[in-house]
């Protein structure tokens, strides 16, 4: 049987090419459970193979939330296709019709007794099975909706090697980029002389090192950066000021014609900081430029993009280079494992043909990788005499969501527009609905007789921009239901009511009703507070409820969170609720600390949520049968909200500007 | 050469004295489970056991360890076992990419071998020196109050 995507190994295991790739959120361990249930083999013989553009299949970028809707797919059908092709070449092998086989752990069994396995059948196996050959009867899954245990964890936690960071060829050198901390345009000086222990690669303000020890290139590199000298980019200090004056383009995202609006009109402002994705790993490449032939290996989301933007940038054809998946660190969008790639690749070519290792430190992470856009947001809405929604008006004003590989016309790679012979920058473009990217759930679920969205597109950007887990949802989410919240006070109603009243969608209601009994228990305390936020990820993902309790001392604390969720039918209830009990704690430390300041090098510059800092979190998956959703990006917009508007509750102030530190919860008192 | 001992085990290295304890362990004795994740001791992800402590192996030059016992995740399991707190880790199902996972095993068994019984609170404290940014953080104190009790047993 020739599949591309399965193969049967000798040791009885099963081998599964995905398009998707694993970014730390469990999708191998979800595909595999797919994989087992299609076939009917234990989920323990499944092996996922790692991407590459060698061999896999071009699913695209793994991002979105859609590995288990696109990945699972694609899995699905040529495992039923397999199954089919197996048990017909079975059916002649027992000499039984393939209606009365059965199938167990991947042993077909007919029922005179007689049986083989897949791993007997597959070399034999037809490639296209008759039609309707095995058409696997319908039965109670077995693996899938199953609570699995991660596939990748005895490893990790034993130490094991795991990341394109553990990976050692024979031969391979050591490589350092030197970059500035802040945006440049070239480089003005370099130190003449040859660095000790290490020979000098650059290629115009394309600068690094490699050496046959890490050390000497860690050395080297931050000898030659603390005397190069830059010439700097502006960055403007005010950046919403700065976006709401440089509009590109100005896009009606909907518009409904209701019922010339009367009444009373409330009005608010708010921001959303650029933020980085901040990964424990900073990003790491290997590449080996041999005989014409250029190999690498990254933590990309999208190898085939990347590929692409290789060639395009080292001039060279596509099937001159294969780019491979291996893991990186948690990977919450697009962050730097493309452009470390192609720094790999410019470095490799100084390497003669041995592999080069290339770490980016944490500071050429901070100042380099892509980060989440600033965002600036002005809402306004009419409540009539009895309290209800009547006109709601959403503007937004954006840099571009996405500015990954292979997506522009133009490289969009770091090193590309710094070499001798640069190439044009390209700015981060902005995908339309759906799934948007800036406007990404700035169209409201709820249910308004007149209802206008502006998105206003701004193509310049003072820093890197691209896409972070959530994209525009995060902002947008936290303004509308932040706002909500001000409406529901003005119209003297419950919040959560309120939110009821205006929704419609049955499956939106259910996670605000899953959240009730907590709501209508809690007890005010002084300085304590609760606050909910809703959304449905992209209007057409999870939905996502969350009840936020805090308390408000020196600094806003989250204790507590709920949060409720519907992702359909969840291929593994825990990697489900983990995935959306990260997103909320991740959404938290984004919500009440991060801010992406031009210049910041380290944790200490960009702290993030620590242990003694997390809120209790707990996840409720609402019962659910429908088509799988994906669970990664569904909690961040209403968890933001759900904080603010609980930080009202405690204290009576309004926080409009994220994050919610205290500097800005004392002058929003003020 | 610098001689020290690496999970119950002598050995000399080459490298210079100045260099980052977790280079020598990554690089000269393919011990890749302490992790790079900032060079500076802030963030957990390198941590060894130096003579019970744990220490951030980024920070830590080769000259400071020689002579003393070095415990790296690797060396956290005894016979072909996992540690407690690493079966615990895997029990809890306490990670999402695992980046830190080591790290925070790490700092867990130097925590747990000198407080046997420890609150939810101070299980908190002792790893707010190690980042997590998928947010298993949860997972991970309910692992070590887990393995705290399976160590008790």
């Amino acid at each position: 049987m020739k599949n591309p995507r399965i193969r049967f190994e000798r040791d009885r295991t099963v081998w599964i090419a995905s398009g998707k790739v694993e970014l730390g959120q469990g999708i191998n361990t979800a595909l595999a459970q797919i994989a087992a249930e299609e076939l009917d083999v234990a989920f323990e013989r499944v092996r996922i193979v790692p991407p590459s553009t060698a061999h896999s299949p071009d699913e695209g970028y793994t991002s979105g939330s859609m590995s288990i809707q696109e990945g699972g797919k694609g899995i699905r059908e040529a495992c039923v296709q397999a199954r089919a092709a197996l048990l017909a070449h079975a059916a002649e092998l027992l000499g039984a019709p393939v209606g009365e086989l059965a199938v167990d752990d991947g042993t077909i069994k007919a029922k005179n007794g007689n049986s083989v396995t897949y791993w007997e059948c597959a070399a034999e196996a037809g490639e296209v099975p008759p039609a309707a050959a095995g058409a696997k009867p319908s039965a109670p899954t077995k693996v899938v909706g199953k609570s699995a245990p991660r596939i990748d964890l005895p490893g990790k936690v034993a130490g094991k090697p795991a990341y394109v960071h553990d990976m050692a060829l024979p031969g391979m050198l050591f490589a350092r980029i030197v970059r500035p901390s802040r945006p440049f345009a070239t480089l003005t000086s370099l130190p003449e002389g040859k660095p000790e222990g290490a020979i000098l690669v650059r290629d115009g303000s394309f600068v690094g090192v490699l050496a046959e020890r890490e050390e000497l290139a860690i050395a080297a590199a931050a000898k030659l950066r603390a005397k190069a000298v830059w010439k700097e980019t502006p960055v403007p200090e005010d950046f919403h000021g700065w976006l709401r004056d440089n509009v590109t383009q100005r896009s009606v995202l909907k518009e409904v014609k209701g019922a010339p609006p009367a009444g009373r009109s409330i009005k608010a402002s708010y921001k959303k900081p650029f933020i980085a994705h901040a990964s424990i790993g900073p990003s790491c490449a290997i590449a080996r430029l041999k005989d014409g032939q250029l190999e690498v290996w990254t933590h990309s989301q999208g190898i085939f993009g990347l590929r692409h933007e290789l060639s395009v940038v080292l001039g060279m054809k596509l099937e001159d280079i294969v780019v491979s998946h291996a893991e990186g660190a948690g990977c919450y969008g697009h962050n730097g494992a493309d452009d470390v790639a192609l720094d790999a690749a410019l470095l490799a070519r100084a390497a003669n043909g041995r592999p080069v290792k290339l770490q980016w430190t944490r500071e050429d992470e901070f100042a380099w990788e892509p980060y989440g856009p600033a965002m600036a947001l002005d809402l306004e809405a009419q409540l009539d005499a009895s309290g209800s929604i009547v006109s709601w008006k959403h503007e937004l004003w954006s840099n571009g969501h996405t500015n990954r590989p292979g997506r522009s016309p133009k490289p969009s790679l770091i090193a590309a527009r710094h070499l001798e012979k640069p190439f044009e920058f390209s700015p981060a473009i902005d995908p339309a609905l759906p799934p948007e990217g800036a406007g990404r759930n700035a169209i409201p679920l709820y249910d308004f007789p007149d209802l206008q969205v502006v998105k206003h597109y701004v193509r310049e950007t003072p820093r890197r921009a691209s896409s972070l887990r959530a994209l525009g949802a995060y902002g947008n989410v936290f303004a509308i239901e932040s706002f909500m919240n001000e409406l529901a006070a003005a119209a003297g109603t419950d919040p959560v009511e309120f939110r009821l009243k205006h929704l419609k969608d049955p499956r939106g209601r259910a996670v605000l009703e899953a959240l009730k009994p907590d709501w209508q228990s809690r007890v005010k305390k002084e300085n304590q507070g609760h606050g909910i936020g809703f959304a449905r990820y992209k209007n057409i993902g999870a939905y996502c409820a969350v009840l936020a309790e805090v308390e408000a001392g020196e600094v806003l604390r989250v204790k507590r969170l709920v949060v409720a969720a519907d992702v359909g039918l969840a291929i593994n209830p825990d990697g489900a609720a983990n995935q959306l009990e990260g997103g909320a704690i991740q959404a938290t430390s984004w919500t009440l600390k991060e801010e992406g300041r031009v210049g910041a090098v380290s944790w200490e510059d960009y702290p993030i949520l620590r242990f003694s800092e997390v809120p209790a979190v707990e996840v409720r998956l609402v019962k659910s049968d429908a088509p799988s959703l994906g669970a990664g990006e569904a909690a961040q917009g209403p968890t933001a909200a759900a904080i603010a508007n609980a930080l009202h509750d405690a204290l009576g102030v309004r926080v409009r500007d994220l994050p919610l530190t205290p500097e800005r919860i004392v002058k929003a008192m003020e | 050469m610098t001689e020290l001992e690496v999970n119950g085990q002598r050995r000399s290295v080459s490298a210079g004295p100045d260099t980052p304890l977790l280079y020598v362990l990554r690089n000269d004795l393919g011990l890749v489970g302490s992790r790079f994740g900032c060079g500076t001791g802030q963030c957990g992800a390198c941590f060894v056991i130096v003579e019970g402590k744990a220490l951030p192996s980024c920070d830590t030059p080769l000259w400071s360890v020689a002579g003393k016992k070095v415990t790296t995740v690797e060396g956290l399991a005894k016979g072909g076992e996992l540690h407690p707190v690493q079966k615990a880790l895997l029990a809890e199902q306490a990670a999402q990419c695992g980046y830190c996972i080591s790290g925070i095993a790490v700092a867990a068994a130097a925590f747990l071998s000198s407080n046997k019984n420890p609150s939810e609170k101070e299980v908190r404290d002792a790893l707010d020196r190690n980042l997590c940014r998928c947010g298993a953080h949860n997972r991970v104190v309910r692992a070590v109050l887990r393995a705290a009790k399976e160590m008790q047993a």
